[in-house]
């Protein structure tokens, strides 16, 4: 099996950005081509089993990859599978994805995390890498078997969704996982700060008579994990910044060398708490839609690179948890086959130059997992063709995903996903 | 003028000319009340459901008095007698009190925008009793309703609402309200219970409860929820009636022709004392009063006479 794409502009940031031709065989990209050089294209064109897509006008980039995502299986296959997870993932342009552990049963251990690898392996969509539970259970009492569920494939712990209150049993995860080169991804959250509440603290939150959650709930354990990183120097990556506050601490931690990461997801710098109207259940997640001033102060540091790079939380739900009370609801919704279209806004917008959010959509994703989408003679051809300018409007019908809960739905974006290419095998090219 | 509004979701959605209208119409029914037989056929045929899933003896019996005055058959369900407590969900249960063809439901839910969650899945009107801490649009028309027919008109009055803002839904209603229509309201209350950015729905924050009501026109002194004592907002009612209790000597700052004001129930001794709360200046017992005939225009505009009856 071979592929040549033609036409296309290659961008992989400091590594290559030209107009070549790229030539896949097998699950490796065989060669880099310059379109000038008639000889070898003709050679490989003329191949009878050559598979020519042309892309003319678009870009293909090194696969991309959402650090952030929730499969749902094993456990809540109402809500999504792996199947229809990866599903949206190939048709948002992500050639992997990490899975986060807070399925039924959790993924503390390395039986669950064989589990969503084979299940993905057998698919062939998208490649997972799970992150697994940094406690038993997610309970936040007991450490889990970290390195039984690394040499079983997890790439990160994380108690996503359930914060880990006590401070020394984070440091002791952290010690822990120094010692096995495996980063913690944080949910910075003081629950008890967000007693209850459902929305962003602030006028908006006083208006609708709903429960409010302070920016502080976030930056308070943002600080505190900062401090831990760089008392224990272990790596910290925080999830889902969404507060000035946050990103203002991770500044002076970065500038002060701390082993500290984090993400943002294009919800926040997106919307913003007046974004959500008439209790609409789909503008709820945790951490909350904040105020404009946060949204400016997550897209300043994406432009800094304090923000690292862009997740999106993905986080599919039933009616079942969305259609009820506001404060009832379930927190979170979906994103990958959104992420792409609104994170590329911000390029379109001339806030980051199509370098930069390559780098914060596949380069330095792969970083944090420690892998390499380097498109290079060689290595695996994980690709994604982005068609950057083509407007279109968001169709929930059109989702993949088993969940319909984007507070996106009917939006009008700019730039999505062409081709999905993961192991050298187009798994996802629009339209079809 | 026609009513030409489905709902009573809260006050932010009522133009100033509709809640003039709501007024002007209850000003009529308060006398059906005083007749020797309190009883009209304008809502004969007409049902109306009372769904309520949290405890209220006022404003349930104020709801249903009115539309027995009216001849409405009314109807009420509690959460503990309906399928909720079976984990029926809240809109599953309106759809099916939906089917019985009702032309009006009443809701009061603990969670903020349930009435406009149902309101937005029946076709009968659905008039909010109180969601969470949302709003309480029908306490907040017959204060203005009470106020108005003290004061001659609302505009220009300066209304001083003390006490626990945050957990009110009375309170966001009634500031909404005041100030659509012209009054100047100032708030006051221990830092726990002032909720962010409430100035933005029309008010001022008084640094102390004697600036709050110097030269007020209404005070309206709100509940202290002794269920949240357990809480952290405040040490002991004891301590928040000597910052925030309403007692003669406070009252001596207020206008002469004051007001005092209290949606119910109050707690003689913490946020109000007896003599206040007795005196010639507390309307606390014509709120209660004017609460049925504002009510009975509720319904008779949604189910009446605005949207039914009159049309062309």
């Amino acid at each position: 099996m071979q592929t040549l794409i033609k036409g296309a502009r290659l961008l992989d940031p400091g590594n290559i950005d030209e107009k070549k031709d790229i030539f896949i065989k097998d699950h490796l990209i065989e060669a880099i081509v310059d379109p000038d050089d008639i000889e070898t294209k003709t050679y490989i064109e003329t191949r009878s089993d050559t598979k020519v897509i042309d892309a003319k006008g678009m870009i293909v980039v090194p696969g991309l990859i959402d650090i952030h995502v929730h499969l749902r299986e094993p456990g809540h296959e109402y809500k999504e599978t792996i199947e229809s997870g990866l599903l949206a993932a190939v048709r948002g342009g992500f050639t992997a994805v990490c899975s986060m552990p807070n399925t039924n049963p959790v993924n503390d251990n390395s039986q669950v995390t064989k589990f969503i690898i084979n299940r993905s392996k057998e698919l062939g969509l998208s490649k997972v890498y799970p992150a697994g539970s940094v406690t038993q259970g997610s309970r936040g009492k007991t450490l889990a078997e970290i390195y039984d569920m690394k040499q079983a494939g997890i790439i990160a712990v994380t108690d996503d969704g359930k914060p880990l209150e006590n401070s020394n049993i984070m440091r002791r995860a952290l010690e822990y996982c120094k010692g096995l080169n495996i980063p913690i991804f944080v949910h910075a959250e003081d629950t008890s700060l967000v007693d209850g509440g459902s929305m962003n603290e602030g006028s908006f939150s006083t208006f609708w008579g709903i429960k409010g959650i302070p920016n502080a709930a976030e930056s308070i354990m943002v600080a505190r994990d900062i401090a831990l990183s760089e008392f224990t120097g272990a790596q910290v990556h925080f999830c889902h910044i969404s507060t000035k506050e946050s990103v203002e601490a991770i500044r002076q931690a970065k500038k002060r060398n701390v082993n500290v990461t984090c993400e943002t997801a294009p919800h926040y710098f997106t919307l913003t708490d007046a974004d959500v109207k008439d209790y609409d259940t789909n503008f709820k997640m945790n951490p909350p839609l904040r105020s404009e001033e946060d949204r400016q102060a997550i897209i300043c540091g994406l432009l800094d690179g304090t923000i690292d790079l862009i997740a999106s939380d993905h986080a599919p739900h039933s009616v079942v948890e969305k259609d009820v009370e506001f404060d009832m609801a379930a927190f979170g919704i979906i994103g990958l086959e959104t992420s792409l279209s609104l994170s590329l806004k911000l390029v379109h917008d001339g806030f980051l130059t199509l370098e930069e959010l390559i780098n914060k959509m596949a380069k330095n994703p792969a970083k944090i997992i420690g892998i390499n989408n380097d498109i290079k003679q060689g290595n695996i051809a994980d690709l994604t063709i982005i068609n950057p300018d083509v407007p279109y409007e968001i169709d929930p019908e059109s989702f993949k995903s088993r969940s319909k809960n984007s507070p996106f739905s009917w939006m009008k974006v700019k730039g999505r996903a062409f081709l999905t290419m993961v192991n050298g095998k187009v798994v996802y090219l629009y339209g079809k | 003028m026609r009513f030409t509004k489905k709902d009573i979701l809260d006050i932010e959605s009522l133009e100033p000319k509709e809640i003039s209208m709501i007024l002007d119409t209850a000003l009529g029914m308060k006398e059906i009340s005083e007749r020797p037989v309190k009883k009209v056929p304008t809502l004969r045929g007409k049902t109306i459901v009372l769904f309520f899933q949290e405890p209220s003896t006022r404003t349930k019996l104020s709801f249903d008095t009115a539309a027995k005055r009216l001849s409405a058959d009314s109807l009420s369900i509690s959460k503990s007698s309906s399928s909720i407590v079976k984990g029926e969900t809240l809109i599953d249960t309106a759809k099916n009190l939906e089917a019985m063809k009702p032309d009006v439901i009443v809701l009061r839910h603990p969670s903020s925008g349930a009435a406009h969650l149902i309101a937005k899945r029946v076709n009968a009107s659905v008039i909010n009793a109180g969601d969470g801490i949302h709003a309480h649009p029908s306490q907040a028309l017959l204060d203005m309703m009470s106020v108005r027919e003290k004061k001659g008109e609302i505009t220009g009055l300066k209304i001083s609402i003390i006490g626990d803002i945050a957990h009110s839904r009375v309170a966001r209603s009634d500031i909404t309200g005041f100030s659509k229509m012209g009054a100047n309201v100032f708030i006051c209350a221990p830092g726990t219970m002032i909720p962010t950015g409430i100035e933005k729905l029309g008010c001022t924050i008084s640094p102390n409860m004697e600036t709050c009501i110097e030269g007020a026109d209404v005070i309206m002194m709100l509940r202290i929820q002794k269920e949240r004592q357990g809480n952290i907002l405040f040490p002991s009612e004891r301590e928040y009636s000597m910052l925030f209790g309403l007692n003669k000597s406070r009252l001596n700052l207020a206008k002469k022709d004051v007001i005092v004001m209290h949606p119910g129930p109050m707690n003689r001794g913490v946020e109000i004392s007896s003599e206040v709360a007795d005196s010639e200046c507390s309307l606390i017992l014509e709120q209660v009063t004017n609460g049925v005939a504002l009510r009975m225009a509720l319904f008779y505009l949604v189910a009446g006479g605005g949207r039914h009856a009159d049309s062309d």
